[in-house]
């Protein structure tokens, strides 16, 4: 390695942008649509959907049925490359907690493989009416109108409803429910659950102005990428139409090691290794943007120390890192033995949300503060790994054609015929909820540990409290309340030994708010505009700069948040400020 | 750009955009997963890293059980799913084929199936002097009853209960992920269409008044 040494150009790009998920694609296409000539660096390897989608692929394609891989954690046909932990990429944990860190290196980031689920936070997810946390130092009448703007840009369905704290969007048809979920609907309705139509980013109908996207042909393989590009991941929605301007340049297989500064604290660049050749990379830039990831642009953030930053950059405050929260989620399931023999047709449908329940008990005194949303889902899906799995559980339950009891389990023609009675039977709901964003709970530089490019790693402190748990309780109860109204089986529900099926934090994959915003220089690391307290030409635009979820998946709002800031950087250059 | 545009984008031909349009009026999509190619490994495929494609092709080859234990696990899968009037057995789907690589791509299936096959060979071997193999379709069949109803399994028999579960799962998984097993199963799906609700007669079956319920 005596050859080592660091590549150098002098080229100075306007703006120099990590990551190329939905924060940092969409700051590169604001920018770059504006005239700016931007470098994006991404970890991992160039994607387009529209080249490298397994989209209608049949499960006898895959020696493994469509089952995950290590390289693949949501199945052999899912888009993203990545999981929860990555060859030579490791990180640690303290106090005996637990943290799993979903990291999906590849052209668009973790768009790949989300459920396009796409909501808007409320007023009251800005601004709390209990006081237990923080509030934004913005209002959702600021951020509405880059909301609309998403809308508008990428494309979304779902219906008016006028609810209080779930704002309506600009909406293109949503799709209707499948027969599992019209069963649901009613269900939930005599439960006293509200269910309204689902908000995802898939287009059900031509975006107006765009030649570039194809309408949806409801195969139901969002995860898989779309080649028509017709629904919204960064790489075809953002990153390519970017590209195309002639504005942006994308370095794959470059993974960050630290924002350079100069003597004054200012950012320079980024340095960066390249996979390809392991060699060592710095590039310029007149702004750096990070979108790296929640947790991986704070601790870009903490390795760039200098002088000027000795606690790492943008952390005077020493908030960076801190404040780490994921949404809580336990799901539950079942069968309706009113599907039994049902009749077949294609029911497919979208691959997002049918229907879903908003949180229907606003500011309601419970146990825990705030709520959660319910996804739900069931229908004659495609037979993958797993198909029907544990049919033991099930055909000893109810009569048989000739109106017998039937033994569990079983062998041969008669199994064979359960398979074909109870095929698409099946209906599962998931609650996705607020958890309260903790001091305590945090990801930090581990001291003693590096990762295979020498860069040190994070370490997690994360600690479920009494508010998220009492919360998964109310969310099995409901669950089994639903599915009792529906007249189905339902699954044993999840009780007080497994915190009532709450996942472990970071399993929901929505983790944010470690590069809090916040008016109090001391109480935050960026401004309101997610611009560095301490560093004016460095941004933060992915969910890091978060300062407490709501129920809501946070795409749509990283999408608004980092519009928002790029229009602020446009602005703040005209005014020569950056 | 509209959805037949999009459609002949990815190269699905005009005839399938017919049916797709053809589709939204009508619910018998004619289906053609029969036609469709298994996988050619040799081709690089753009949805494949090119570790995974290696990596495919180093488990496909490796094999993990041996022919004793291949063809006993081809007389349970066939005993578990068995060719009837309507399609053919675990075997004709390649099932015993599938276990063997997923046994390769998900190891802690090893155990539990080999342990398992040993544990049913030597019930069989002390029940009828003969392996499970090698008795009788009849004996064969006595000694799967005694594993293959958990609620009413004997204390004694819990081990093959435990395997037979797991092998009864793997065997539905092999099947139904095949051409044979769609056609089986009715599944029409995976298919450029148009979504337009529950179809109006299966709405009037379940008792809904409208697509949206």
């Amino acid at each position: 390695m005596s050859d080592l040494q660091i590549k150098k150009t002098s080229t100075i790009y306007d703006a120099v942008i990590v990551g190329s998920g939905a924060g940092g694609g969409m700051a590169g296409y604001v920018l770059a649509n504006a005239g700016l000539k931007v470098l994006m660096l991404e970890a991992g390897p160039f994607f387009d959907p529209k080249v490298n989608s397994s989209q209608l692929k049949n499960p006898w394609e895959s020696p493994r049925r469509g089952a995950g891989t290590d390289t693949r954690n949501f199945g052999d046909f899912d888009a993203a490359f990545g999981g929860w932990d990555l060859d030579g990429e490791p990180y640690t944990h303290k106090d005996g907690t637990d943290f799993s860190w979903f990291r999906s290196r590849m052209l668009g980031g973790r768009t790949n493989h989300w459920g396009r689920i796409s909501l808007r936070m409320g007023p009251y997810d800005f601004k709390s009416r209990d006081g237990l946390t923080a509030d934004w130092p913005i209002t959702y009448d600021d951020v509405k109108p880059f909301y609309d703007k998403v809308d508008r840009l990428i494309g979304i369905y779902g219906t008016v409803e006028g609810l209080e704290n779930e704002p309506d969007g600009i909406y293109l048809a949503p799709p209707p429910p499948r027969l599992n979920e019209l069963y649901i609907k009613k269900g939930a309705k005599k439960a006293g659950v509200t269910v309204i139509a689902g908000r995802g980013s898939i287009l059900t109908q031509a975006l107006p102005n765009n030649k570039d996207r194809g309408a949806c042909f409801y195969c139901g393989q969002c995860n898989r990428s779309c080649k028509v590009y017709g629904d919204f991941s960064s790489s075809s929605c953002l990153v390519i139409p970017a590209i195309k301007t002639g504005n942006l340049t994308v370095i794959a297989n470059a993974m960050a090691r630290e924002v350079i500064t100069d003597k004054n604290g200012l950012a320079t660049g980024v340095s960066y290794i390249n996979k390809a050749d392991m060699q060592e990379y710095q590039v310029n830039g007149k702004i750096v943007i990070l979108g790296a990831s929640a947790c991986e642009s704070a601790r870009l953030l903490l390795n760039s120390k200098s002088s000027a930053h000795p606690a790492g950059i943008a952390n005077s405050s020493g908030v960076v890192g801190k404040y780490l929260h994921d949404s809580t989620g336990s799901s539950s399931g079942g069968w309706l033995p009113q599907l039994l023999d049902r009749k077949r047709y294609n029911e497919d449908g979208v691959g997002s949300v049918h229907i879903y329940s908003p949180w229907w008990l606003g500011n309601k005194k419970l146990d825990f503060p705030r709520g959660y949303h319910i996804e739900y889902g069931g229908g004659l899906h495609m037979p993958g790994y797993g198909f029907m799995g544990g049919i033991q559980g099930m055909n000893g339950k109810v009569a048989g054609r000739d109106g017998k009891m039937k033994d569990a389990g079983g062998f041969g023609a008669g199994l064979k015929d359960d398979y074909r009675r109870f095929y698409g039977v099946g209906i599962g709901m998931s609650g996705r909820g607020t958890a309260l964003a903790r001091e305590d709970n945090y990801c930090e530089i581990d001291p003693d540990v590096v990762d295979k490019f020498g860069i040190p790693v994070l370490r997690f402190r994360y600690k479920w409290a009494a508010e998220e748990i009492n919360q998964a309780k109310h969310m099995q109860d409901t669950f089994q309340e639903i599915m009792h109204e529906m007249g189905a089986i339902a699954d044993a529900p999840e009780g007080k030994e497994t915190n009532y099926g709450l996942e472990g934090p970071g399993v929901i994959i929505h983790e944010v708010g470690t590069v809090r915003m916040g008016d109090d220089p001391k109480k935050s690391a960026l401004n309101k505009y997610c611009q560095a307290h301490d560093c004016n030409n460095l941004f933060v635009v992915d969910a890091a700069p978060f300062v407490q979820q709501g129920d809501k998946n946070a795409t749509w709002t990283i999408l608004a948040l980092s519009m928002r800031t790029a229009e602020y950087i446009l602005a703040q250059r005209k005014k020569l400020n950056v | 750009m509209n959805r037949r545009d999009s459609l002949k984008a990815i190269g699905i031909g005009t005839v399938s955009t017919g049916l797709l349009l053809a589709a939204s009026c009508k619910t018998d999509v004619k289906k053609t997963t029969e036609d469709t190619a298994p996988a050619d490994t040799t081709v690089a495929d753009p949805s494949r890293k090119p570790d995974e494609i290696l990596r495919d092709k180093k488990l496909s080859a490796e094999k993990f059980f041996n022919d004793h234990e291949m063809a006993t696990i081809t007389v349970l899968v066939d005993i578990i799913i068995p060719k009837d009037d309507k399609s053919g057995s675990a075997s004709d789907a390649k099932v015993p084929e599938f276990i063997e690589f997923i046994v390769n791509d998900m190891p802690d299936n090893q155990t539990p199936l080999r342990g398992g096959l040993r544990w049913l060979d030597m019930q069989c071997l002390h029940r009828y002097s003969n392996t499970f193999r090698e008795s009788s379709p009849q004996q064969q069949l006595e000694m799967v009853t005694d594993i293959a109803y958990p609620a009413k399994a004997k204390p004694d028999m819990l081990p093959g209960v435990s395997f037979f579960n797991r092998l009864r799962d793997l065997t539905a998984t092999g099947f139904f992920t095949t051409p044979i097993g769609f056609k089986d199963l009715g599944y029409v799906g995976n298919t450029p269409n148009m979504w337009t609700g529950v179809p109006a007669d299966v709405l009037k079956e379940h008792g809904f008044g409208s697509v949206w319920g």
